[in-house]
């Protein structure tokens, strides 16, 4: 029994949003009688932090606390229309449309405070802390809460917003495939470290180096939280996961988690993330979805590992024991490609 | 223990990183409801008298359903009602009609063929779920078997069994012309064969659960005023109000739904199977009713994540450089479409990956076969093909002896590249990635890839359209007529003469107006359309092999005067095919020797500040721009989205 | 259907109830009691959404007949707070971000305070065997292990209530 080491790399890029468009997102925003903001969305939480993001690019928008801004979804009755959450599309669709209803906010809220210190509302500003205040003075002043009591019980004027977007349906070029399909793209790289024991065929994962390119971290705690939960997901896809293990026949189909193998706390992998951060132009604050992207160079960097270690290539996922040691012995035995 | 960093430095001057709220590790809006059990899931929700739903299943892969008799579980303890195919108001349905893209193929529930293992026949709503479950077993399935296919070339054969009567050759129909879909761009059967080498190979990505800890499901009750309410597990809110509104043939004023707190979704959510049954369990007993999957039926009747083959044919130089790449794909849609043929034109536009190779070809098919049909999973259309292509690039990168991530960086797409959908590069960030992941496993690359960049070097040549080769081979029925066999791209296409794009390179800016424009940080950029200047470049730009279009030549001819769009006839030597239509704004990239850049327009900060003039005034009523037009029907779509793309 | 009485105490309060002959734990502290926290994960106690504690020792409740907690002392997690004050596991779970969809939380939490309770002062590799009959799809684990261990440190430095 030999335990041979090996490396593997693996670079992607990953398409935001549903990639041909024609998939609208809105947004409602208003302030309660004392200057909170509710934000209502139908967009679902899956546990990706969909209204939590939208929470914070509110607050940014609208220039107040994160605090004063609570997202409610997703309700039909009372959450304007949105596609989903799938594809990518909840940060940059649904946190596009947030903004643009924030922003109608902002403004309204600006005036209401512009009557109340008799000034153009082109002069204020806000403080992110609940207050505006007149630019360059700064004594001249009114709280969030004040000025929306004052709209709602004195000017009789609403503080709301409205918000959608769409990137409009890109048709397909029957011939060519000509297209438009998205408007940005996130980027990944990693570098998986692994051991393969040439008598079981087992693989260990034992580090993962990896840089991460999301347009712009709007949580880096979130962000921290998909690309280590989904960095895992890729390991487990490409050496344990499937529904039929032997496809394209359909039998020995797990039908629970003693069956359906995935990593457990046992199996967690040494992963050291760079985040970098190119913001696109049409993304909100510049912040492409790091959701989805996460696991898929994982795939192929664990493959290119195993080749690395023993000299087989598995071209057919997942990269069970079964399959190493077929291949082992396909080849006369384990050839170690070489440290990199 | 993993850690992180935020490298800020790279790409510090497009962003602007003094934002109050946003960049800051602010706790999660959700938190104290999890870490106390409080959030409200579906299942969440109390119901007195909730009855339970379960479903009797094909036991077969593909058979005709010659009886079905559930006069024995009728009369079983706590059994409410049993529910029938007939009993489903619009018995079928394709979950992108939403979007009028592709036709309806699927029922609610199946009572004349079934067509994969699992497959929903009959409904039984009970008391207790104990009972439902033994009056599902009590229901009497008879069936004719029929043969089945289970690989997707195999189903592409003549001889093989239809698994989907709306697509009875067993591939999704595009464009109303071909059983797959095409993607072409250069001549790559020429580059191919001027190639150094040629690498080939095969990959299989497999059928994978989403495995979300919280199964799917859905809980309806009466609701006052004659509506229904529905707690849900959905990741598409309207996806499943409209689809159970269209086969349920109810308003969608009726129905109400909530959900928006899922318990991990990662695709396995969308496909909307358990609100409309749900909602007619409760509209025929007038009683609230639960349908969710139990695991197994989660892991085995749930639609995973598509199996997929992809076959990848590279030419490439004794430099590294690829010159051309071939793809033949096979998307293995199960029985019904779901979202596959959707997934597929993602994937295309994806090819060939992220990197500039000036031939590229493909041939995607989506395929039924007797199986669980398929949907989305986590990185949906590309997480198989990005299997394929970082597999293959290892390979290539073995057979040129090179460094595979320095291979990577000098095929790496930059800024103001052509993209073989003839979309113009721009953002990129992928050799920096690449670069970063080096320095950080202590992987050597030589100090000329570690200098490179994305934000130099492309365009120019590379951002020209070459000549291309296409053909109108694999048309619908062309192989169940035994009249198509290869399945690759044609080896005989003919130079495309096409005039112009009729693809309008539509853009979020363009259709929104000022306002979403430059939302990212630093507002004064427009990132990535072109290099800041021209540079010497240390790497020869990858040259198309058709023959090069004059250097003088711009990529983009101008758009002609607006009004009806004249049918071009272009000569074989133009150096392009693609123009804009005159009424859109094409992704801008002049030529890099053009002697003035485009000015960006002035964009508009969001960050405290933004013009409050911009705001509807106070005294505007709401009004929004479109009425969503719920309720409106139009036979066939869904009661509340008109498609437009509808074949 | 004949019903069979069983109390039991639930966080400290006495609970009388009729349950189903061959009811599980589950659905009668979910239907019957309306204490939501223990989650439906799979049904065949391979996911461990549902541990509940039955005096003091983690069990799945899916696979636990109601009938056989008479008399027993049970924990959910809706019961770890006192009053406002979170228990320390809840609010280091919090602070680490040591969650994300929620489904699971209840369950690793109960799971936790189980293993806290018999060893305060685990290694890593004891927290790991203490969380491995439960199943998290979201975070990869290494957030709730590092939680946990956290908060070991906490309650035996005796900060906490």
């Amino acid at each position: 029994m030999t335990i041979h080491k090996g490396r593997g790399f693996a670079c992607i890029n990953y398409p935001i949003g549903m990639n041909l468009g024609g998939d609208p997102s809105q947004a409602l925003v208003h302030s309660t009688p004392d200057g909170k903001f509710k934000v209502a969305l139908s967009a679902i939480d899956l546990g990706q932090g969909m209204k939590s993001v939208t929470r914070q690019l509110a607050a940014e928008t609208l220039g107040v606390p994160v605090e004063d801004v609570y997202v409610d979804t997703a309700d039909s009755d009372t959450g304007p229309h949105d596609m989903g959450s799938f594809a990518s599309r909840g940060t940059h669709r649904v946190g596009n449309a947030v903004i643009q209803a924030s922003r109608e906010a902002r403004g309204l809220l600006l005036e209401a405070a512009a009557e109340e210190l008799e000034v153009n509302a082109s002069d204020l500003e806000t403080d992110g802390k609940g207050n505006i205040n007149v630019k360059g003075a700064p004594s001249r002043s009114i709280a969030v809460a004040e000025t929306a009591i004052a709209a709602q019980f004195k000017q009789g004027r609403t503080i709301s917003g409205r918000g959608i977007f769409l990137i409009p349906t890109s048709d397909v070029d029957p011939e060519t495939g000509e297209m438009t399909p998205v408007s940005c793209f996130a980027h990944a790289a990693v570098v998986v470290d692994l051991q393969v024991d040439d008598e079981t065929g087992e693989v260990e994962v034992l580090e993962i180096n990896s840089a991460y390119e999301v347009g712009r971290a709007l949580n880096p705690k979130m962000v921290e939280q998909q690309l280590i939960g989904g960095a895992w997901m890729g390991v487990s896809h490409a050496l344990y996961e499937t529904t039929e293990p032997y496809y394209p026949n359909r039998d020995h189909g797990p039908t629970d988690f003693n069956q359906y193998l995935m990593p457990g706390p046992g199996e967690v992998v040494n992963h050291n993330i760079a985040v970098l951060e190119r913001p696109a132009e049409d993304a909100p604050y510049g912040g492409k979805g790091p959701g989805e992207m996460c696991a898929n160079p994982l795939l192929p960097g664990v493959a290119n590992a195993v080749y690395n270690a023993v000299g087989v290539r598995v071209d057919a996922l997942p990269i069970t024991p079964e399959k190493i040691l077929r291949g082992i012995q396909a080849i006369g035995g384990a050839r170690p490609q070489g440290m990199r | 223990m993993s850690s992180i960093e935020f490298r800020k430095e790279l790409f510090a001057d497009e962003r602007d990183d003094d934002l109050n709220e946003v960049g800051k590790p602010t706790q999660r809006q959700d938190i104290l409801g999890h870490v106390t059990g409080r959030s409200p899931f579906f299942d969440d929700h109390l119901f007195d008298g909730l009855l339970h739903l379960k479903c009797v299943r094909s036991s077969h892969h593909h058979a005709n359903i010659t009886s079905i008799n559930t006069s024995a579980a009728e009369t079983m303890p706590g059994v409410v009602r049993i529910i029938k195919p007939e009993d489903v108001p619009v018995n079928l349905n394709t979950m992108l009609s939403i979007i009028g893209f592709g036709k309806d193929d699927e029922a609610l529930l199946q009572g004349r063929k079934v067509a994969y293992k699992g497959e929903t026949i009959v409904a039984v709503v009970a008391e207790t779920e104990l009972q439902a479950r033994n009056a599902v077993k009590a229901v009497q399935v008879e069936y004719e078997v029929l043969p089945h296919v289970l690989d997707v070339e195999e189903a592409l054969k003549p001889e093989a069994p239809v698994v989907n009567a709306t697509y009875p050759n067993n591939t999704f129909d595009y464009h109303d012309q071909y059983d797959h879909q095409k993607l072409r761009f250069g001549d790559t059967q020429k580059a191919l064969a001027g190639a150094d080498h040629i690498v080939e190979g095969e990959y299989q990505m497999s059928p994978i659960e989403q495995a979300p800890t919280e199964t799917c499901g859905a809980i309806a009750a009466p609701e006052t005023n004659d509506r229904y309410v529905c707690y849900t597990s959905t990741q598409a809110l309207f996806f499943s109000l409209g689809i159970s509104a269209k086969l349920l043939d109810t308003p969608s004023g009726r129905l109400h739904f909530i959900g928006g707190t899922v318990g991990g979704g990662f695709g396995g959510k969308v496909d909307s199977l358990h609100e409309p049954l749900a909602l007619l369990g409760c509209m025929l007993t007038g009683k609230p009713v639960k349908y969710n999957f139990d695991r197994a039926e989660e892991m085995q009747v749930g639609a995973p994540r598509g199996a997929e083959r992809w076959r990848i044919r590279d030419g490439v130089m004794n430099d590294g450089r690829i010159v051309a790449r071939e793809f033949t794909g096979f998307f293995d849609s199960g029985a019904y479409t779901r979202l596959s043929s959707y997934a597929i034109v993602k994937g295309t536009g994806h090819l060939p990956g992220p990197y500039t190779i000036p031939n590229v070809s493909s041939n995607v098919y989506c395929v039924y076969t007797n199986r669980t049909p398929a949907t989305a999973m986590r990185g949906f259309g590309i997480t198989g093909v990005d299997f394929a292509i970082e597999t293959h690039m290892d390979k290539v990168a073995e057979k040129v002896g090179m460094n595979p991530i320095e291979l990577r960086i000098l095929n790496a797409y930059r800024d103001g590249d052509m993209k073989a959908h003839r979309r113009l590069a721009k953002n990129c960030a992928l050799i920096e990635s690449c670069q970063v992941a080096a320095q950080k496993a202590d992987w050597a690359i030589r100090p000329e890839f570690a200098a490179m960049s994305s934000l130099r070097d492309g365009g120019g040549p590379r951002a020209e359209i070459p000549q291309t080769i296409i053909d109108t081979e694999g048309r619908i029925g062309d192989r169940k007529r035994g009249a198509a066999s290869d399945t690759a791209p044609s080896k005989n296409g003919t130079l495309s003469t096409k005039a112009a794009s009729t693809i309008a390179p539509v853009s979020a800016s363009q259709a929104m107006g000022q306002d979403v424009k430059n939302i990212a940080g630093k507002p004064n950029l427009m990132p990535g359309v072109m290099p800041d200047a021209p540079q010497p470049s240390p790497l020869p730009a990858v040259q198309p092999v058709a023959p090069p279009a004059p250097q003088s030549a711009p990529p983009h001819v101008p758009p002609p005067a607006p009004g009806p769009a004249p049918a071009i006839a272009t000569p074989a030597s133009a150096p392009s095919l693609y123009q804009p239509l005159p009424q859109s704004s094409p992704p801008p990239a002049p030529p890099a020797d053009s002697a003035t850049p485009p000015t960006p327009e002035a964009p508009t900060p969001i960050s405290p500040g933004a013009s409050p003039s911009a705001a509807t005034p106070a005294t505007e009523p709401y009004r929004p721009s479109e009425p969503f037009s719920r309720g409106t029907r139009r036979p066939g779509a869904s009661p509340f989205v008109s498609g437009t793309r509808r074949r | 259907m004949a019903k069979t009485p069983v109390q039991f105490t639930l966080n400290g309060t006495h609970r009388a109830h009729f349950v189903d002959g061959g009811a599980n734990l589950l659905d009668v502290l979910r239907r019957e009691v309306g204490d939501l926290s223990p989650k439906y994960g799979c049904g065949q106690g391979t996911c461990g959404t549902c541990t509940v504690l039955i005096n003091g020792e983690p069990h799945l409740s899916c696979l636990t007949l109601a009938e056989s907690v008479e008399g027993k002392s049970l924990e959910t997690t809706s019961g770890m707070a006192n009053g406002p004050d979170l228990h320390p596991l809840q609010r280091i779970f919090m602070e680490s971000f040591a969650a994300q969809c929620g489904y699971c939380t209840p369950g690793m939490l109960m799971a936790a305070k189980a293993l806290l309770a018999g060893n305060p002062n685990p290694t890593r590799e004891e927290v790991i065997e203490g969380i491995s009959g439960n199943i998290c799809r979201c975070t990869g684990y290494e957030p709730i292990i590092d939680a946990i261990l956290q908060a070991a440190v906490e309650l035996r430095s005796g900060r906490v209530a």
